[in-house]
């Protein structure tokens, strides 16, 4: 066990864990923020996707210890207080969810691929997506919905 | 007759049915109304129209809010909106201003099951009278208030408004009389040219909770004091747990107690030995670290390929007759072309996005309370019912968002679990599966096999059909009370009813054991029995020398019908009769079952590295009146990539009893590279009767994805799984 503090959504948490621990139910089960899910434990479906230092990671596999100090982690909860972020509004707009489950795993991929690359392409939308499962195939509406953030983000 | 009644003269009644289900105080007033069956038309449409008890939906405070009673969890198939929508529409409220309760299996609201895409087609009368009652209600309570002639009142946006002098007066108002009259018992319902909601790209309320991280799904509720548990379980079916050795799992951290029990899926009982501790890692730690002893008592020898082997060799063995009409063996004997295929298909797994997971506190000793995701409370009260042999009405059950489920959550085994090891340990717990417990421990999709024959005249017309099924049954592997014969009509599903003109037709149905649980998959049987059937239709076509197309309109369908209706729009919206560039191939397939009718035009194209890429794919669904075209869109983009994936991924093999895959790795499913555009056409035209959404658009797809790629590569598949990359 180690005293770790955290810097989750720009907020601190200090937290009493096994350092191997994998991010997620630190965030999940000890920090309490449910928004991220877990969907796989091997880094295989991206349900679990945050931002660690603005880049998307999968926390359902990545050791607490690696995230503490000084490092910024972002979940769902962080992306907007209102959800008026550029990626929700489209995502809204183009009614995107079915189930919802994937959709925050989704939408941290989605605004991290927009934060590097203004303007992507049908190709680099698949290149940063393909990680995101989605069962229940809203991949379409993903697509278009991530095309009108980026025309909203302009 | 009617089908509205108070059920009860007096509405203390319903106010009381109110405050319960809803956790208001005595202040608020409620205007209950309640259908029941009684009816003809009603009986056939209803499944809520079935209960007899108060069915009350609608509650209205005196501050106005308007909360609406939704008995159908949402698992993504938009029911949060789409069953209040059919109340609001009639009692004149917009859909943005209520809030949406989900109900808890109380008896008053009937079948509360998500399944059988029935959630509208079987409520869309029923539920806007509901409606409909309410708000003329309301009318009279305002023209009485008013001392005027309800005729010249009428309601919208939650208000009743007097015609002659505009005045108005909000429904918070009216409640108090309006929950004293009688209640309509015929009210009339809005002429569809009148609609705001119904047929309307409504936005969906839940869909900013889902963009946000704030919808609540079961693996998200926690409880004070609630402890964590993973579980063990015998990759093996029916394995005996010989012993077990905790030491190293008590040393976890966390760890608090180790429990054995047993799973209960349907009539299978299997061991389990769960670890719960502070926390889920704990919890999961403490569960690797066990050392299980297990008597798989021979069902390590179990695999797919000697399984499969199994069902071919009982092709030629006389089945279960599940259709005959006129003289197939006499018709096929003298058919001058003969045609005969033997098609295959393969076990799948669900694999909804939210691993399976129940909550569960006791709140006495005979008394248990669970939060989980199902696809119905009331079957979620009836499974613990059984397994714990509690009382329903010692039940509760809180039903949260799904994160998928496609048949998987109408088997709460996991919710049993729950309140077993919750039991054992005297504290609350959170029972969550891994990936690998989702994958390997069923119940799945049967694979089920196909013997086709047709016997064709000498211009191609058909004149003798058959189309034999070999598989196990889901009933016979879940359910004790059933067996082979009881099996052959839901294992062949579909086959003998679809619209097409076949004489001398004989199905049949062949059983196979099998212990693996095996249960329904999203669009059932027919996902599997239509790929068989369809492709077949299309091989009749081509040994014909006709065009897939006009030889199922001009020769199979030669009466009106909305399987010809269906097709003759796929041929326009896909433009079927134009050419196609060099190396493309377009296919075409139809299924009608229970759930209701969709088709699909699929367009592929050579690889020039071998293999076949989709181009496109038009799907039209028939649904004879629609809520949310937008949903409706989805849910067939949705079951064309559960189709596209059950057609062309690996799913699931068994090795050495065990499934060969474990996760997402290997039990891969479609990702967004892979997905072919999909456009969506909806026939809402009316007709005889409402069809459903959810299940209709997985069938037709895989079949007219083969017919595709026969048509551009010359190559018949027959079995699926197949590789798009090495056809």
């Amino acid at each position: 066990m180690a005293s770790l503090t955290l810097n989750i959504n720009n907020k601190s948490h200090t937290v009493d864990v096994d350092p191997q621990m994998p991010l997620l139910w630190v965030i999940r089960d000890i920090v309490g923020l449910k928004g991220t899910k877990f969907g796989c434990g091997m880094s295989l479906c991206g349900a679990c996707t945050v931002h660690i230092d603005g880049v998307a990671m999968r926390s359902c596999t990545y050791p607490v210890a690696l995230a503490a100090g000084n490092r910024k982690i972002t979940t769902i909860e962080g992306i907007s207080e209102n959800i008026d972020h550029a990626v929700q509004k489209a995502w809204i707009e183009l009614q995107v969810p079915q189930c919802g489950y994937c959709q925050s795993g989704q939408i941290m991929s989605a605004v991290a691929l927009l934060k590097n690359n203004p303007k992507p392409t049908d190709a680099d939308i698949d290149a940063a997506m393909m990680g995101n499962l989605c069962r229940c195939g809203t991949y379409n509406r993903i697509r278009k919905a991530i095309h009108r953030a980026a025309e909203l983000m302009r | 007759m009617s089908a509205i009644s108070t059920g009860n003269q007096s509405n203390a009644i319903n106010r009381r049915n109110f405050i319960r289900l809803s956790g208001l105080t005595g202040a608020a007033l409620i205007l209950g109304v309640s259908s029941r069956s009684g009816e003809k038309e009603l009986a056939a449409v209803g499944d809520v129209a079935d209960s007899y008890k108060l069915t009350p939906y609608i509650i209205i405070e005196k501050s106005g809010k308007i909360t609406l009673m939704n008995p159908k969890p949402d698992m993504g198939q938009g029911t949060f909106q789409s069953v209040p929508a059919l109340i609001a529409e009639e009692l004149e409220v917009p859909l943005d201003a209520v809030t949406i309760l989900q109900t808890s299996g109380e008896k008053e609201f009937g079948r509360q099951v998500s399944g059988g895409s029935t959630s509208v087609r079987l409520n869309y009368f029923s539920l806007r009278k509901v409606g409909a009652a309410a708000r003329e209600m309301l009318i009279a309570a305002a023209a009485a208030k008013w001392k005027v002639q309800a005729k010249d009142c009428y309601a919208a946006n939650a208000k009743v408004y007097h015609k002659p002098s505009g005045k108005s007066i909000g429904y918070g108002d009216l409640v108090e009389t309006a929950s004293k009259l009688a209640v309509p018992q015929n009210p009339a319902l809005k002429d569809a040219k009148d609609f705001t909601i119904l047929g309307k790209n409504y936005p969906r309320p839940d869909v900013p909770l889902k963009v946000s991280g704030r919808a609540v799904f079961g693996i998200d509720v926690e409880v004070q004091g609630m402890l964590y548990a993973s579980v063990a379980h015998s990759p093996v079916f029916d394995s005996k747990l010989v012993s077990y050795d905790d030491s190293d799992t008590m040393k976890v951290k966390g760890v608090q107690k180790v429990v054995q029990f047993q799973r209960m899926l349907g009539k299978n009982k299997y061991d389990a030995v769960a670890v719960v501790a502070d926390h889920y890692w704990a919890a999961y730690q403490g569960r690797l670290a066990l050392k299980l002893n297990w008597d798989h008592q021979g069902h390590d020898q179990f695999n797919s390929k000697d399984y499969e082997q199994s069902l071919r060799d009982m092709a030629t063995k006389e089945g279960s007759v599940v259709h005959n009409d006129g003289d197939f063996d006499k018709a096929y004997k003298e058919a001058p072309v003969k045609l005969e295929a033997f098609y295959e298909t393969n076990i799948v797994s669900h694999s909804p996005m939210e691993p399976m997971n129940c909550v569960a506190r006791w709140n006495g000793p005979d008394s248990v309370e669970v939060w989980v995701s199902a696809q119905g409370p009331d079957l979620v009260k009836g499974e613990l019912s059984r397994t714990l042999g509690l009382s329903r009405d010692n039940i509760k059950v809180n039903i949260q968002f799904n994160g998928g489920a496609f048949g998987r959550r109408l088997y709460p085994d996991f919710a049993s679990e729950a309140a077993m090891i919750a039991k054992a340990v005297d504290k609350p717990v959170k029972v969550l599966w891994t990936r690998e417990d989702d994958t390997q421990l069923g119940p799945f999709r049967p694979l089920t096999f196909s013997a086709m024959k047709a016997g064709l005249s000498a211009d191609g017309k058909p004149v003798a059909f058959q189309h034999k099924v070999i598989s196990p049954s889901m009933g016979a592997t879940m359910d004790e009370k059933r067996n082979e014969t009881g099996e052959s009509s839901s294992m062949t599903e579909g086959i003998s009813t679809q619209q097409y003109e076949l004489p001398n037709m004989k199905n049949e149905y062949v059983f196979s054991e099998i212990h693996v649980p095996l249960a329904a998959w999203r669009s059932v049987t027919s996902s599997t029995v239509a790929f068989a059937h369809e492709c077949f239709i299309d091989e009749m076509a081509v040994m014909a020398g006709k065009d897939p197309l006009q030889y199922r309109l001009d020769t199979l369908l030669t009466k009106d019908s909305d399987t010809k209706r269906l097709l003759t729009k796929l041929r326009e919206v896909s433009k079927w009769d134009e050419p196609l560039p060099a190396g493309w191939g377009r296919g075409v397939a139809q299924y009608e079952f229970f759930a209701g009718l969709a088709g699909y035009v699929v367009l592929v194209s050579k690889k020039s590295n071998g293999g076949v890429k989709i181009e496109k794919v038009h799907c039209v669904i028939d649904l004879g009146t629609v809520v949310n075209p937008d949903m409706v869109a989805l849910q067939v983009e949705g079951g064309a990539t559960m189709a596209l994936t059950a057609a062309t991924k690996p799913g699931i093999t068994f090795e050495n009893g065990q499934t060969a895959q474990t996760n997402f790795h290997d039990n891969e499913i479609i990702r967004i590279n892979e997905m072919p555009p999909v456009e969506t056409h909806i026939i809402a035209e009316g007709g005889p009767t409402i069809k459903g959404v959810g299940e209709p658009p997985v069938p037709p797809f895989a079949p007219a994805l083969a017919n595709a790629i026969f048509a551009a590569t010359g190559k018949r598949i027959r079995r699926m799984p197949f590789d798009l990359n090495k056809v």
